[in-house]
């Protein structure tokens, strides 16, 4: 098997970032912008949250916890500490990653359903923290007013092509920094657990130590994508804490597949597309979306990526297997 | 090297492993046999951290290995393979070998370079061609046959270059050709590697032939120890065990 290193990812990374780059040029829309900057936030949530699902067997139904704890915190150090945009973004990831750590330490250590269960309540207990401190969150109402977005090195990102090319940007040198981290040492440690637990112990690996470095590591990732989210919408929401965005994250896996590692941003795309076109044309938007995500599981078994992956070494016979 | 002390384990009323005291000389290779149910699995689960003792102790030279993980317990030394083979499906089989070395040198960690660190094929090469499996390197662990799964997990353990290494029944399910041809395997690696090899056994023909020394266990306690010809000639075994098939032979 071929391995191909760092330099071939970041060359791909670099071409896609020349393309987005043109594409606005091209086609001049602003609800393609609009479009594009929701796929690089939920793209990084949904890739963050593979990190756990594909890589290390570890199904969490509480990931959305770290969109929100994104979102708010960043929203709030704009509004209330009036720090300058990278310094919000920098202080919010560390915040989002002490915060995984705190839960992880407490989650990781738990067979399956259980995990998935006190990753919920977790969740769901930040969403209620959320509602009831009205004074800092502004309740169910939201952060009220707008987040301010001054301008630093040049960047304006209250200007709406600006953000674009920054959430283009970001969503890149996240997925080819997850990208690095699976392909790593790490990375395969984690495939290791994800296939045998019990067996990793016995090699030496320390299971539940690694099962919290990933856990903190999808929680950074997945706080950068809630940044974005209130970046675009000037705003952050009790809507981001509530499980149902949990739930489109594992709907996003589901669609695009979890083996291959673009599989997650494609299931974004897919959801996305489905979101705005369903809701133009039915009013049965949950029951359409319903009927989809069960032919995915039921049917198909496998999402989109995963069946591209597959042809492609059927054809081009690249792996053995 | 390997001393085992007043070793017992219960499971509810049942008790597995039952004042076991046995010791393993450094180098040596050693059988444990004896009816299903016996507690074989259970000891090796016991020495290699699986389960805590009840009471007991376990000295690797002289410290005492009761109670520590399972990863404490292979970075000591002991390496194991199980009675099922236990691997890792979705890798490759040279990926997973050099995914355990890499746990072996503490690198399994390590998120700057890419999988895998230079230095580590080589050594995955050195065991595959130990066990014949290097056609397989590339081959999904998946996809191998049964017996070829069984080397796998022992490569495993080897991989880690343990002074312990313990086999539980390297030969389950193969027919008698296969069986050999593994038993083979595992007393070369044994010759190559001098480790403390133990390896639990069904065949007596497989274990008469390549142990050094036989330990018998029965209802969880040792009914019987010493060499292959102790063993034979011991009439506890013969009675408990031993008698049913030196009958079905003659
Ligand atoms: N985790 C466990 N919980 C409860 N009982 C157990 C457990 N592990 C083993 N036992 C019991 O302990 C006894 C010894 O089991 P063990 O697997 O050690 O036998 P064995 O000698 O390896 O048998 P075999 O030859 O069939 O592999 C059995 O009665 C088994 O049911
Ligand atoms: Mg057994």
């Amino acid at each position: 098997m071929k391995r191909r290193g760092f330099a071939f990812d970041l060359g791909i990374a670099t071409a896609v970032l020349v393309v987005l780059v043109i594409l606005p040029i091209l086609f001049p829309s602003k609800a393609l912008i609009d479009f594009a900057i929701r796929v690089a936030a939920f793209g990084i949530f949904a890739s963050s949250l593979n990190i756990l699902v594909g890589y290390t067997g570890l199904v969490s139904f509480g990931h959305g916890m770290f969109f929100a704890s994104g979102a708010y915190a960043f929203g709030l150090l704009m509004q209330k500490a009036g720090t300058s945009i990278p310094t919000a973004f920098l202080l919010t990831v560390l915040i989002s990653a002490a915060l995984a750590v705190v839960v992880g330490a407490i989650c990781v250590r738990l067979k399956e359903i259980y995990f998935a269960f006190l990753t919920l309540a977790f969740q769901m207990l930040l969403h209620s923290l959320i509602i009831s401190w009205q004074q800092l969150t502004g309740g169910d109402q939201g952060l009220m007013g707008g987040i301010p977005r001054p301008p630093f090195l040049g960047i304006d990102l209250s200007d709406q092509s600006q953000l674009y090319l920054f959430a283009c940007a970001t969503l890149v040198i996240s997925l080819l920094l997850m990208r690095h981290l699976m392909q790593s040492p790490f990375g395969y440690t984690l495939r290791m657990i994800r296939d045998n637990a019990e067996r990793a112990q016995y090699i030496g690996i320390r299971v539940w130590r690694m099962r919290l470095a990933a856990f903190v590591l999808a929680g950074t990732f997945a706080s950068i994508g809630g940044i974005i989210m209130s970046l675009l919408m000037s705003g952050a929401y009790p809507e981001f804490a509530y499980w149902t965005i949990s739930g489109e994250a594992i709907f996003m896996l589901m669609l695009g597949g979890t083996s291959a590692f673009l599989g997650p941003t494609v299931g974004t795309m897919m959801l996305l597309l489905l979101n705005d076109v369903i809701t133009k044309f039915t009013e049965y938007y949950g029951l359409t979306l319903g009927v989809v995500i069960l032919l995915f599981a039921l049917v198909f078994r496998k999402g989109v990526a995963d069946f591209v992956v597959e042809e492609w070494r059927r054809r081009f016979g690249e792996n053995q297997a | 090297m390997l001393k085992i002390e007043h070793l017992c384990k219960s499971f509810g009323g049942l008790a597995a492993t039952n004042d076991v005291s046995l010791h393993f000389l450094p180098g040596s290779l050693s059988a444990v046999i004896g009816p299903n149910g016996a507690g074989k699995t259970t000891f090796f689960n016991l020495i290699s951290g699986t389960f805590r003792p009840d009471s007991g102790r376990i000295l690797l030279d002289g410290e005492n290995i009761a109670g520590v993980s399972r990863s404490g317990i292979v970075r000591r030394g002991i390496g194991r393979a199980f009675q099922v083979a236990s691997i890792f499906p979705s890798l490759t089989v040279e990926e997973a070998l050099m995914g355990a070395l890499h746990a072996h040198r503490e690198q399994n960690a390590v998120v700057r370079s890419r999988f895998p660190i230079p230095g580590t094929q080589v050594r995955a090469r050195e065991v595959l061609d130990m066990l014949g499996l290097a056609a397989k390197a590339r081959t999904l662990s998946c996809n191998l046959s049964h017996g070829d799964q069984k080397l796998l997990d022992i490569a495993l353990a080897l991989v880690l270059q343990p002074r312990v290494l313990l086999l539980d029944e390297p030969t389950a399910g193969m027919g008698p050709e296969e069986r050999w041809q593994m038993i083979d395997k595992v007393y070369r690696l044994w010759e190559m590697e001098k480790m403390t090899l133990v390896f639990i056994e069904h065949d007596m023909d497989i274990v008469f032939k390549i142990a050094q020394s036989i330990c018998v266990l029965c209802y969880g306690a040792v009914l019987a120890e010493g060499t292959p010809d102790e063993i034979r000639a011991n009439p506890a075994v013969i009675e408990a065990y031993l008698g049913t098939d030196v009958e079905a032979q003659k």
